[in-house]
């Protein structure tokens, strides 16, 4: 099935008032595509952990998020994108490893359950490209 | 600056978060709790979070963690109004919530304060 951009728009992360205005835009998008309360809130949480990543361990980026259609649902499509050092540890990072301080490992592996799809491309040295979807249940 | 007021009611500290929280709002909120704790000599803490429609691990981890802190120094801390989505994405997220106390509402965290502030 293919998926129809329906709307996107393109968030800055450079600060923590960042953070807060990509869970904005998520909470405006998961009500425009009739999420209920569940699916909302879980939409919103996994903006905040990867934006949190892209600012803190990619040290900021740009956050595009799309509404999206696939002709029988509705979703939401959030790629977060840095130049920062990469995840060198990607596969202890996705299993929950051990959280560091800053929660990276509780951030990308509960992420990663909250959405109906997840993909990650990490390379040393040249920055962290993830994709998330959420769709409406039917 | 958004400062999240602080009230006190006999030996409990009570404060309702209603605000979107970003990282330096929620650690401040801490440092503020602890620090009204040392000054009032409370026994009991009271955090209604009722009003938030988002909890991400980072927020889930400064409320757990002030729990702790008022803890050591001899306080009790009790977490009230988590909103059923909320508690089910922290879960679903595998976030531990060992050591945090919680009550439905405002009113049985009060009691649960109360009760064990009549030392």
């Amino acid at each position: 099935m293919t998926v129809a951009v329906v709307a996107r728009e393109e968030l800055p992360i450079r600060s923590e008032e960042d953070l807060v205005r990509v869970r904005r835009l998520a909470r405006a998008l998961a009500q425009r595509g009739g999420f209920d309360a569940f699916a909302s809130a879980a939409l919103m949480t996994a903006a905040s952990e990867m934006a949190r990543n892209t600012w803190q361990h990619g040290g900021g980026g740009l956050a595009a998020i799309e509404e999206v259609r696939d002709g029988r649902r509705a979703g939401v499509r959030m790629t977060f994108a840095d130049r920062g050092p990469g995840i060198p540890d990607l596969e202890r990072v996705l299993r929950g490893g051990y959280s560091t301080a800053s929660s990276l490992g509780l951030g990308m592996s509960g992420t990663r359950r909250l959405v109906d799809e997840f993909a990650i491309d990490t390379r040393p040295g040249e920055g962290t490209t993830i994709v998330v979807t959420k769709w409406t249940r039917r | 600056m958004t400062a999240i007021p602080i009230l006190r009611l006999g030996n409990v500290l009570l404060a309702a978060v209603h605000v979107d929280l970003d990282d330096s709002v929620a650690e401040r909120f801490q440092e503020d709790l602890l620090g009204r704790i040392e000054k009032t000599g409370a026994h009991g803490l009271l955090i209604d979070i009722s009003g938030l429609d988002v909890v991400d691990t980072y927020v889930a981890r400064v409320l757990a963690d002030t729990g702790k802190m008022a803890r050591l120094m001899g306080a009790r801390t009790v977490l009230v109004g988590m909103r059923p989505e909320v508690a089910a994405t922290l879960v679903r997220m595998g976030f531990g919530v060992e050591g945090i106390e919680t009550a439905l509402d405002a009113d049985e965290g009060l009691a649960i304060l109360t009760g064990a502030s009549a030392r």
